[in-house]
């Protein structure tokens, strides 16, 4: 079983198409990999596909790092 | 062209209960989807899933109140449930009129017209986007009307639904391009329903000598306008009004 940083970073390579060595847990999804806002969108959905969950909206907003990404994840589904 | 050039696709057409949308359901249907053709009532579903099924297979009829958010999430389940996955071509057809004069119409009037007509699309294309998107497939066609770019008095919350649609539909076609999925909109004209034969001999008779063509249209020749936009060969068209209406407005 893979470690949720690990299954994180694995949704971002896909959805983003980025290279794995450029999904730093600082890296933003906006600013450093790229992702415009509709990738934004599509990246949350494939994390709650993931994670079998629902992400809020309200929540979903604050996830804009990799590392947000990881902690939100470990925090609601710890 | 072949008749099965929609096979594989699943249509949710609202108000297909009579008029345009029962013309649209027909035509998606006869060219190879699978459609579910909503109404407002259980009895209207009924009817829908005895007329659709008696021409095709693996058509269905549903119950859906389109200002109900809940009401939407259900009919989206059912779809996937007995067609087999979520919408890849929506029709928002499902329109109402509230006549008045801007004087003497209530609040009551401009909202439900609001609702039904436009904020409709907004709940069901909401519903839909994500599946499409991750699809990168998906058609949607949303139904306005000539008044919508025309005007017509005592119809101002009418032809705003209308317009709205419109407006909504260009946004959202810049919005889903990315990922593979049309926006479209049909205009229709004076076409001959239930909603048109409602109106005074005498407009109508004025609005009939405005008409280039010099007759109403047929609910039919605004579903082939629809199915157009579903199939393939009209890949590359977004954000575009088609207007269906004899002419009596330009665009």
């Amino acid at each position: 079983m893979s470690s949720v940083e690990e299954r994180v970073r694995k949704i971002v390579v896909e959805q983003l198409g980025v290279k794995e060595e450029e999904v730093t847990m600082d890296a933003s999804f906006v600013d450093d990999l790229g992702a415009d806002s509709l990738d934004t969108v599509e990246l949350v959905m494939a994390l709650e596909e993931e994670f079998e969950t629902e992400i809020p909206d309200e929540d979903a907003e604050k996830i804009t790092k990799v590392k947000e990404a990881v902690d939100y994840v470990n925090a609601h589904l710890g | 062209m072949s008749d099965s050039i929609l096979a594989g696709e699943i249509a949710l057409v609202t108000g297909a209960s009579r008029g345009i949308g029962a013309a649209i359901a027909d035509e998606l249907a006869r060219l190879g989807a699978k459609v579910a053709g909503t109404a407002t009532t259980e009895t209207g579903a009924a009817r829908i899933a005895e007329r659709l099924g008696a021409a095709a297979e693996g058509c269905i009829g549903l119950c859906l109140d389109v200002t109900k958010q809940a009401s939407v999430d259900a009919a989206l389940v059912a779809v996937e449930e007995q067609l087999g996955s979520k919408p890849t071509i929506l029709v928002n057809n499902a329109g109402i009129t509230r006549d008045n004069l801007l004087m003497r119409m209530k609040e009551a009037e401009w909202d439900a017209i609001l609702d039904t007509n436009l904020t409709s699309a907004f709940r069901l294309c909401k519903a839909c986007a994500r599946s499409m998107t991750k699809a990168r497939h998906g058609r949607i066609i949303n139904v306005s009307s000539v008044v919508g770019v025309s005007g017509n008095a005592g119809q101002c919350n009418y032809a705003a639904s209308k317009a709205g649609l419109i407006g909504f539909s260009k946004s959202l076609a810049r919005e889903l391009g990315p990922r593979g999925i049309t926006v479209n909109v049909v205009a229709p004209g004076f076409i001959d329903t239930d909603m048109t034969r409602e109106l005074p001999e005498a407009q109508r008779d004025a609005l009939l000598a405005s008409i280039p063509l010099g007759r109403l249209g047929a609910a039919e020749e605004i579903a082939a306008a629809v199915a157009f936009l579903a199939m393939p060969a009209a890949a590359y068209i977004t954000g575009q009004t088609i207007h269906v209406n004899g002419g009596m407005l330009m665009v």
